[in-house]
């Protein structure tokens, strides 16, 4: 019943019991934080106050503040709300689509990655709101009678597509999320010695008791999020591509975009995964559960969308030529060797030259070299958005028209602001919530462990 | 007569899952009524052996999706078609045929935002879960490693015969209480 290939590797080390789980879950929550926790919450909470004055200021004064002009009308601010959707894709992917999969792997990370996908979907949420300039009418976006004599949205736009998808990504993944954590957070609750904990887990945990009936009802609820969170996160950055592909700029207007955001959006994703779980695993001892196993499986997908990233880069070099379109050629040819060169091969070397070295497996299996990698590939998915949204743009119809962009320290103190947002985010649910989702793998601790593989292995000898 | 009201229940408590389930099997053998068992995670194949029905909720969500895809065409047509026809881009807003593959996406992130959401209302409605509640298990060490099976007495055996039947499937606890 518990059986499992002996050539599979455990998925947790060591002689671990089922309280051990409990235990090594819970310990972050119930013990006190570390110095390192307080160095980092402070200096993530100081850019993040630092981005709150910079987004004041913005809505006081204007976007006028940012360095956008005539023909770059985006920019920066853009750039950061598709690199925030995209690094999300990776939480709903590894608790989604590798759940529909069967892949036991997923279990002692998706926790965190989908934490991550909540607490970037908020910072790209930010962006299309302060953009708008006059973030007080924001619920022009939604379709609610007004004082327009109720002046309807417009459902032809990709730009309203992507408010309905991006609501639903962020609501359908949080409801995925907390769904997985009642049981949890029920685990904590009767662990609680303080009143308080107790209290605080008990409204949490919804008074959930593990019932035969209602375990049944939660491995299906859980399987049917499953299956509508697949499909809605490929739609969510397919739409957020149409954002661009829809218009007729060159550059953008390629049949491409959706299969390509979206295969950088996974790339992207996995590399934060990486960067959060190798100091997560470190800081709170999670060794024995996020493996340096589960290390190599990320970089191996980030080794793979990397080269489908790369595959597409290539196709739209190739198109633009094929095309014989002479503007689509030129805004090609100008992101290569224009002003922005350095953005262009910053990029490549980052996204479609770095992960190659993935092939090694002395490379994926080292912990450093993994960290890099994935800190390089955030870089390098920055940099792929900025090249598509400002190159494309900088070179307008008209030579009069050309222009550059340079941020100003708005534009950098919002986007810092967001990283420290993120990070504020990440480091309190990293105190105060369990950080692996141990009820389900309390489930692959007969199959997979590794005391009860090496069980299995000596009855299968004799 | 034999009332409902006063039901004794013997619970038994194991401390691993494989145990718990042999132990379901036997006790449901013998004819016993399990009330309820309560484990930190889900154990394959435990509803099947505790003769509980599958769930339905995988039905309720198809059909909140469909409510949702409902919404979406009556949004779209009633804004769009009926209440303030607008040509944008030149795509044809006569009839909402011709407009409907602009209005695929809003169809899709309708049909799942609302079978999303509310089947985990009805997740939550039908188990009885909500902000605040008192927990449900009676012994707090089933969140962490233990499992408990709860088993109503009825008329037929001797509550000897019971305990000795659930001591000899593995249960390190034994207790008695009534409902």
């Amino acid at each position: 019943m518990h059986y499992e290939a002996p050539i599979r590797e455990p998925l947790i080390i060591g002689d671990k019991s089922y309280h051990d789980i409990t235990v090594d879950v819970a310990r972050p929550v119930e013990t006190k934080a570390p110095r390192s926790w307080w160095i980092v919450f402070s200096l993530a909470l100081i850019a993040f106050l630092w981005g709150i004055g910079c987004i004041l200021y913005t809505i006081g004064v204007g976007i006028g503040t940012w360095g956008l002009n005539k023909t770059v009308g985006w920019a920066w601010d853009i750039t950061n709300f598709v690199w925030w959707v995209g690094i999300g894709h990776a939480g709903t992917l590894i608790s989604a689509v590798l759940l529909l999969f069967r892949q036991k792997w997923r279990m002692s990370i998706n926790r965190s990655a989908e934490a991550m996908t909540i607490f970037s979907v908020i910072q790209a949420a930010l962006f299309p709101g302060i953009h708008m300039g006059r973030i007080w009418l924001a619920y022009f976006v939604f379709p609610i009678p007004n004082q327009l004599g109720s002046l309807w949205v417009n459902f032809n736009s990709p730009l309203l597509w992507d408010v309905f998808a991006i609501s639903t990504y962020f609501s359908v993944s949080v409801v995925f999320w907390y769904v997985g954590l009642i049981p949890d957070f029920a685990m904590i609750r009767d662990r609680a010695v303080r009143p308080v904990t107790q209290h605080i887990y008990k409204i949490l945990s919804f008074g959930w008791g593990g019932k035969a009936k209602h375990w049944q009802r939660f491995e299906e609820v859980s399987l049917v999020l499953a299956g509508l969170a697949t499909p809605l996160v490929l739609s969510v950055h397919t739409i957020v591509s149409m954002d661009f592909a829809t218009s007729v700029i060159p550059g953008w207007h390629t049949t491409i975009f959706p299969p390509y955001f979206v295969a950088g959006a996974i790339f992207s994703g996995f590399a934060m995964v990486n960067t959060l779980l190798i100091i997560v695993r470190k800081v709170f001892n999670m060794e024995d559960y996020i493996t340096i196993g589960h290390i190599e499986m990320m970089n191996i997908i980030i080794m793979l969308t990397g080269s489908i990233v790369g595959v597409a880069y290539i196709t739209e070099l190739f198109m633009a030529w094929y095309s014989g379109v002479e503007y689509e050629q030129y805004a090609f040819l100008n992101r290569a060797t224009g002003p922005y060169w350095w953005a262009y091969w910053s990029m490549m070397t980052c996204n479609v030259f770095s992960p190659q070295f993935m092939w090694f497996k002395k490379l994926r299996t080292s912990l450093i070299f993994s960290f890099i990698i994935s800190i390089v590939v955030n870089i390098g998915m920055w940099f792929e958005r900025f090249v598509i949204i400002v190159t494309s743009l900088h070179r307008d119809y008209l030579p009069s028209s050309w222009s550059m962009f340079s941020p100003t320290f708005v534009d950098i103190g919002i986007f810092i602001g967001t990283i420290g947002f993120f990070f504020v985010l990440f480091l309190l649910y990293a105190r105060s919530f369990p950080v692996i989702a141990q009820a389900e793998l309390k489930t692959i601790l007969k199959s997979s462990g590794e005391n009860y593989k090496k069980l299995q292995e000596k009855d299968a000898h004799h | 007569m034999h009332t409902t009201e006063n039901k004794v229940i013997i619970s038994a408590l194991y401390d691993d899952d494989d145990v718990l389930l042999t132990g379901v099997k036997q006790v449901k053998d013998k004819g016993y009524h399990i009330e309820e068992v309560y484990s930190p995670f889900p154990i394959h194949g435990l509803d099947h052996a505790m003769g509980l029905k599958r769930t339905r909720i995988a039905i309720a969500a198809f059909m909140y999706g469909c409510l949702g895809l409902a919404t979406a065409i009556s949004l779209t047509y009633g804004m769009m078609i009926v209440d303030w026809p607008m040509n944008i881009g030149g795509k044809p807003s006569f009839s909402w045929g011709e407009n409907m593959p602009a209005f695929v996406p809003i169809m899709f992130e309708l049909t799942v935002f609302f079978a999303a959401h509310l089947m985990v209302w009805t997740f939550f409605v039908r188990n009885g879960t909500y902000p605040g509640r008192k927990a449900q298990n009676p012994d707090p060490r089933t969140t962490d490693d233990k499992f408990l099976m709860e088993v109503e007495l009825g008329t037929k055996g001797s509550k000897e015969e019971l305990v000795s039947l659930l001591r000899d499937s593995g249960a390190i606890e034994i207790n008695e209480n009534s409902k």
